[in-house]
């Protein structure tokens, strides 16, 4: 059974559509993320579940329940605010307590509540304090905990990690991850930050201009992006695009620095009817410097020769930009094996993981 | 003490700049000071004339330095003396100013909080037109309702009493309230009312529990504005009320249309003073939470 199923939603202010036609399911105990650029409809959709704002038209099922006109109080479902939204007068127990007093929770089964919420989340010598007391991540936690003591169907997250610093968002990116497993609740996450929907989804939905891209699995969406948008939007450093021309139906040719086409072998024939002209994407870390021992190992890399503009050496990795024709393109290369600035390479392009893109429609071929 | 001695070597540079620092402040507490003065010495006045002798004052003018101190024209202007017949000072009409700021400022603040707070986190269609209409309010002279009032008041049998001026402070004070809250809650995030929502608290709980618990700040800031504006107000006393009903700032005027007798100077600044305390007393005391909660933010 899907512990949450959205149907065909629409929402407009107006004349302004927000929200042009959502699909989208969780099954019971899943983690879907809601990833996209601001102004994308994500923070409007989680609203909408949690009945904060109105529904135009469609569906929102939670459980076997159309929740369409339910108050937020009776969805069933507790919320994570970006803000963290804590009650600044309250403190930590009582903020906790709050909803659970306000639903009528006897006290000492309030108190067992706040108990196992605080132990869960370490929290239990905070309890006393008041929310201005505590640092950014002691928010972080309190919040969590006070969604967590209601037990409900459907978490929702809004943005919960954007207030934190770059190290503390790692931290509880991994701790949020490990809650999910031991709570094992179905949950919604919305976030702008393509990494954290990466790493903590089982599923993920990719938007853009009110409407789902792409509904999958977080492997899925990065291999096979079902159009550019998707493909440019998740990964960093981005997905390069490289305008092609077919040749055949399994090769390809793209310009290269010098002015001359070079011609790369694609590692499945194309279908047929496939524009002549075509967008080759192809990801950083599938392009390598050409030997023979590579070539043993992946049998479809495609090689060409490049020069390289910049490197960019970040410790882990080493990224290079390189040129070819008018683009320059980035490649990620191993510390020890990186290339040098001016020097021209032989690349080693890895066609079997490469994406092939219809410029005008911008969806995967 | 070792740490210190290189900082006791003197510093001709440094020197020169603590002195012109000194100056300059020297400059600005003499001409504040001078300020303060000028805007003192009316208040002083009053308070010397309202321990001298009336003889005193005949001889030695309005503005002079007491020879003698003594609080009976105090006692007089509270309990004893006598306007057009009845001589029982101005300690009614203190007691009428009372009763009707008290009521009138607690009623006021309290329909303002709930108005900031409806017209902030419950928006509803049309919403920001009525705030706007009730704003009008602020800059309204309340001599143009006086005709309205009268006609009202006339009606609800409310004429010549302290109900009366109540009411209408109530709801001429309604805009300033609902302005300072509804401006202030408009502060507190949204978010924290769409927690408690989910939560499951409802539109009182969420006022009881989250809005209230933060407004001391703005309701200290409206119930002195409240108390100091409904106390000081003048025309609404004197327009509606008369003798007995009236409250005292109405009823200092009754002081000196006496007419028959000889000025008294000294009674009539004593009576002017106990007219004036309350309000000072709640400036005194409160005073500096009024100028932090106009100037605080909601959160933290």
């Amino acid at each position: 059974m899907s512990a949450l199923m959205i149907r065909n939603l629409h929402k407009s202010y107006g004349s302004l559509e927000i929200l042009a036609g959502i699909n989208l399911e969780a099954k019971t105990g899943e983690f879907v993320a809601l990833v996209g650029p601001s102004g994308c409809g994500k923070s409007t959709l989680l609203a909408m579940i949690a009945g904060l704002e109105t529904v135009t038209s469609g569906e929102i099922w939670i459980g076997d329940r159309l929740v369409n006109s339910v108050q937020p109080k009776d969805r069933d479902i507790a919320m994570v605010f970006q803000s963290y939204a804590l009650y600044p007068t309250m403190t930590v127990r009582q903020n906790i307590t709050f909803g659970m007093e306000s639903r009528g929770v006897p006290k000492a089964a309030q108190a067992e509540a706040v108990q196992r919420v605080a132990a869960l989340l370490q929290i239990e010598q905070l309890l006393k304090r008041k929310p201005g007391q505590l640092s950014g991540g002691q928010r972080q936690r309190v919040a969590m905990g006070r969604a967590l003591v209601r037990d409900p169907k459907l978490f929702l997250f809004d943005e919960p990690l954007s207030n934190l610093d770059a190290k503390l968002r790692v931290d509880m990116r991994t701790e949020i991850k490990k809650l999910h497993h031991r709570v094992g609740k179905t949950t919604v996450y919305v976030t702008h930050d393509q990494v954290e929907a990466m790493t903590l989804a089982s599923r993920i939905a990719v938007m853009n201009q009110g409407s789902v891209q792409q509904f999958d699995t977080p492997k899925r969406i990065y291999d096979r992006p079902t159009n550019m948008f998707v493909a440019g939007f998740m990964g960093s450093p981005a997905m390069n695009f490289i305008p092609a021309r077919l040749t055949g139906s399994t090769s390809i040719s793209v310009r290269a620095a010098d002015g001359s086409d070079a011609s790369l072998a694609l590692a499945a024939p194309m279908p047929a009817g496939a524009p002549k002209d075509i967008v080759l994407g192809i990801r950083p870390e599938h392009i390598y410097r050409f030997t023979t021992d590579l070539k043993s190992r992946k049998p479809a890399v495609a090689s060409m020769q490049a020069p390289v503009e910049l490197v960019e050496p970040t410790g882990a990795e080493t990224l290079a930009v390189l040129r070819l024709g008018d683009l320059e393109i980035t490649g990620r290369f191993e510390p020890d094996d990186a290339p040098v600035m001016g020097e021209t390479i032989t690349l080693g392009i890895d066609m079997s993981r490469a994406c092939l893109f219809d410029p005008t429609t911008k969806a995967l071929l | 003490m070792a740490e210190i001695a290189p900082n006791a070597r003197f510093d001709p540079e440094e020197a020169a700049a603590t002195r012109r620092h000194f100056w300059s402040r020297f400059l600005v507490y003499a001409v504040l000071t001078l300020f303060a003065v000028v805007y003192l010495v009316p208040l002083l006045v009053v308070i010397f004339n309202s321990l001298r002798e009336q003889s005193e004052i005949a001889r030695n003018g309005l503005i002079s330095v007491p020879r003698s101190f003594r609080f009976d024209a105090w006692a007089q202007a509270w309990g004893s003396y006598c306007v057009s017949g009845t001589c029982e000072g101005m300690k009614r009409n203190f007691f009428n100013s009372l009763a009707m700021t008290i009521p009138a400022t607690i009623i006021s603040t309290i329909l303002g909080a709930m108005n900031g707070y409806i017209l902030s986190k419950w928006r509803f269609r049309g919403s920001e037109l009525i705030f706007n209409l009730m704003l009008l309010g602020v800059f309204m002279p309340g001599q143009i309702s006086l005709m309205p009032w009268a006609f009202l008041l006339g009606k609800l049998g409310l004429t010549n009493s302290t109900y009366g001026l109540v009411l209408i402070h109530v709801v001429q004070g309604i805009s300033f309230t609902t302005l300072f809250c509804r401006n202030f809650y408009v502060s507190i995030p949204d978010d924290l009312i769409k927690a408690a929502r989910i939560d499951g608290a409802g539109f009182w709980r969420i006022f009881r529990k989250i809005i209230l618990p933060l407004s001391p700040p703005i309701l200290i800031v409206t119930v002195i504005w409240q108390f100091t504006g409904i106390w000081n107000e003048y025309l609404f006393g004197v327009v509606f009320t008369s003798g007995q009903q009236q409250p005292i700032t109405a009823a200092l005027v009754a002081l000196t249309a006496g007419g028959t007798t000889a000025r008294a100077y000294d009674v009539m600044s004593a009576a002017v003073l106990i007219g004036a305390l309350p309000p000072l007393l709640i400036y005194l005391f409160g005073g500096k939470y009024f100028v932090r909660g106009l100037t605080q933010g909601a959160i933290k």
